[in-house]
């Protein structure tokens, strides 16, 4: 536990600091529980994209428990924050795998946000834990993208099925179950073009990749990822509504946490579209992917340096 | 999320107890201010942006007649509209070019920014504007990186240097040898994604410019990008300089606060606007119609440009004089299908509209009913597309065959064709019912609105008027 808990630690302190040293300072600096106490506080959250809804449903809670609790003390105050953003982010949700059979895995998100380095780093994470795992080059738009995969395949060492840029993505995933069930691999990862949720007719592909995966092998796809940029603002909201539209999406991984955003939007998404963060990116590394705990995720936004 | 007629809407309520107290005190104001705030906020202008530009708005409202007017929540909005245009700087700005050749162009930005595919939308710029770019591979970390800019390359006939996975400081200084070499006037350099907070790899950059001496240094932003816009641009600003910011994926449904944003710390303008994946979606940025789509007003002035391109000033006078004298046959329906279309994918065109974003996305528009559309129309004779009556049964079974559709869809556009023409009479008898080249400006919310109900209609019937 301690040792996850401080790679973590080390690696949000850039988020932490923003983050908490606004809280702390706040909390540290004020003089006593007051209204501007609170409009400080929810001008934090916004500013670490949570946005406006979620800032002051927060705040609002804060109140309460204020209230309730008879809290007198402002340094308190974080210790209560931490506990209803807990809340608000859920159980740990860890990934679905099929028992004794084949799990397949479909990958998808806006441009650029990081799904085929994601894919990497989750094929060498499920190898390391002694899965057989195979990998489905679904982005044939992208220039490259293949290329891309095969390289990240190589360094995680799983196979990829791929068929030539700008094949039918549906086939190169239709190909991809028939090669993963014939021999016999735990897991499939099936990556796709990044496509903002806004096009209907890539959507609408979306739709025809999962649905041929869903004939091949009952109860697939086992996950349909949404791989989100933290650094994004609150149209992650909407590209979470509209891909579970489409695909009907069953996870989120929040992609790099490591620069200075502040992985509010998390918050802001479990407000407004719950669907629970399965994994977040904090580095470049293929070892940079992490399971999201929701507790540990508040308490490293919130630690003390002290404490760790 | 709040729409530009959702603020006004909000605004108007709160100005509406106010009604008949001469000029605006503070206190109202401030009412005002909040949900303006709020609208910035959702639209993910940075939180210190949105103070400034509250503070800046409030001094212009207070005081200000606003009541007088009938629609003080969108006077309102016009002032903050203002603003933000200001903010984000004057009109567009171009690519400076070099009077020694040549001219170095350097990209950088976050990961998954878009900067290789945005190097290879402005190198493709710069062939068509007659210059000889030369494409710059110094993205050395990401897998694959070097293949998908020559990939990009050889899409567009343009020459991509690279030198494998060495060091880019290397690759950028023997680029400019081989332009000058080769007679490249424009050399574009890719480099890799980096966070504004990796010192290594900030201080690689650095070493670049001082290799190169880059004329412009170009900030590439993802449009979506939230809160955290002010930290990166502030970062590579100062660890760089820039010379302007490209923002991409604005083809997206994001309001793009950032935008606001990146220019208030930078002070550097927007050069250009990133809108599509393919490679000629690079459009000249207009902070005007940014400021619109912040507020969600819409993308008017770009629709109305698209309109003026394209639509023939002389048939749109033709049609109106047909209109008048309600002869529309077949053939003008032709040519009004194949008008709109000129003015790109009917999406897009409809995401311009104010208050159509969010409608449109339960609405699906099928392109492919205008081609069969027009393909019905083709496999008539002339005196069929001039006098529709005359056709029957046997010639509906005729166009069928001919168009690849059924004897149903033939009476279907038969029919839409008569209810059209049955608007039109309604319409004809009605004042100032220009044609569809009338240029009746619908920069104000109202009439903006107007026009949504314009469109909404047309889907309907679908031909437009």
């Amino acid at each position: 536990m301690a040792g996850i808990f401080n790679k973590l630690k080390e690696k949000l302190t850039k988020t932490r600091q923003g983050f908490v040293d606004k809280v702390e300072s706040i909390f540290t600096g004020a003089r006593r529980i007051d209204e501007d106490l609170y409009e400080e506080l929810e001008e934090v959250l916004i500013q670490s994209d949570v946005g406006v809804a979620t800032s002051l449903e927060l705040v609002t809670l804060l109140r309460q428990s204020v209230k309730e609790r008879k809290i007198s003390d402002p340094l308190q105050l974080p210790e209560v924050l931490k506990e209803h953003i807990t809340n608000l982010l859920g159980e740990e949700n860890p990934l679905c795998i099929a028992e004794d059979n084949l799990s397949v895995y479909l990958v998808v998100g806006v441009n650029g946000v990081g799904k085929t380095t994601t894919i990497g780093k989750l094929a060498k994470n499920l190898t390391s834990q002694g899965k057989s795992v195979l990998l489905a080059a679904g982005d044939t738009f992208r220039a490259a993208a293949i290329e891309q995969l095969e390289v990240w395949g190589e360094r995680a060492g799983v196979e990829v099925i791929k068929q030539a840029e700008g094949a039918d993505p549906a086939a190169v995933a239709y190909d991809a179950v028939r090669a993963a069930k014939s021999r016999n691999v735990d897991i499939l990862i099936v990556d796709t073009a990044g496509r903002l949720h806004n096009k209907v007719n890539l959507m609408k592909e979306l739709s025809k990749i999962k649905k041929v995966i869903e004939r091949e092998v009952p109860g697939a796809p086992h996950e349909v990822l949404l791989v989100l940029d933290a650094t994004t603002g609150q149209n992650a909201i909407q590209q979470v509504k509209l891909f579970q539209e489409a695909a009907d999406v069953t996870g989120i991984i929040l992609t790099k946490l490591d620069g200075t955003a502040k992985g509010g939007v998390i918050l802001g998404i479990q407000g407004e579209a719950q669907v629970p963060v399965k994994l977040i990116g904090i580095g470049e590394g293929i070892d940079d992917l992490k399971p999201f705990d929701p507790a540990e995720f508040a308490n490293a936004l919130f630690a003390k340096s002290e404490e760790g | 999320m709040a729409m530009f007629e959702g603020l006004s809407e909000k605004l108007q309520a709160t100005f509406k107890r106010l009604r008949g107290k001469g000029r605006l005190t503070e206190a109202d104001v401030n009412e005002a201010m909040r949900e303006v705030r709020v609208a910035l906020l959702e639209a993910d202008v940075n939180f210190k942006v949105v103070k400034d530009l509250i503070s800046r708005i409030k001094e212009r409202a207070i005081g200000q007649e606003v009541l007088e007017s009938l629609t003080p929540g969108q006077q309102v909005v016009k002032i903050v509209h203002e603003e933000m245009i200001s903010l984000m700087g004057g009109s567009e700005s171009k690519i400076q070019i070099s009077s020694k050749p040549p001219t170095v162009i350097m990209l950088v930005g976050l990961q998954g920014a878009g900067k290789t595919t945005h190097g290879a939308k402005l190198a493709n710029l710069m062939k068509k504007q007659g210059k000889r770019p030369l494409l710059v591979a110094c993205d050395i970390y990401r897998p694959a990186a070097i293949k998908q800019l020559e990939v990009l390359g050889e899409q567009i006939k343009v020459p991509v240097f690279s030198l494998g996975q060495i060091s880019p400081v290397k690759i950028a200084g023997d680029s400019l040898e081989h332009a000058r070499k080769n007679g490249n006037d424009v050399l574009i350099i890719d480099t890799a994604g980096r966070l504004h907070i990796n010192e290594e790899l900030m201080d690689e950059l650095s070493n670049i410019r001082e290799k190169v001496q880059p004329n412009e240094i170009l900030l590439v932003v993802d449009a979506m990008t939230g809160q955290d816009a002010v930290n990166v641009a502030e970062a590579f600003h100062n660890q760089l300089g820039l010379d302007g910011v490209i923002l991409s994926k604005l083809d997206g449904d994001t309001r793009g606060g950032a935008a606001l944003s990146v220019k208030a710390v930078t002070g550097c303008p927007i050069k250009f606007a990133g809108m599509g994946e393919k490679i000629d979606a690079l459009e000249v940025f207009h902070p005007d119609r940014m400021a619109s789509r912040i507020l969600g007003m819409g993308d008017v002035l770009t629709l109305i440009e698209k309109a003026q391109q394209n639509f023939d000033e002389k048939k749109a006078r033709e049609m109106e004089e047909k209109i008048r004298k309600q002869e529309l046959t077949l053939e003008d329906f032709l040519d009004q299908i194949k008008q709109l279309r000129s003015m790109g994918p009917l999406s897009s065109i409809l995401e311009m509209i104010p208050g159509m974003g969010k409608q449109l996305k339960d609405v699906q528009i099928d392109e492919n009913e205008f081609n069969r559309a027009e393909a019905i129309i083709y496999s008539m004779t002339p005196e069929e597309r001039r006098k529709p009556l005359i056709i029957k049964d046997s010639r509906k079974k005729r166009i069928a065959k001919g168009s690849g559709t059924t004897i149903q869809d033939v009476g279907k556009l038969l029919k839409q064709y008569e209810q059209t023409k049955k608007m039109m009479k309604q319409l004809s008898g009605l004042p100032g019912m220009g044609g569809p080249g009338s240029k009746g400006g619908s920069k104000k919310g109202k009439k903006g609105k107007k026009g949504g109900q314009g469109k909404k209609s047309f889907l309907k019937l679908p031909f437009p008027f």
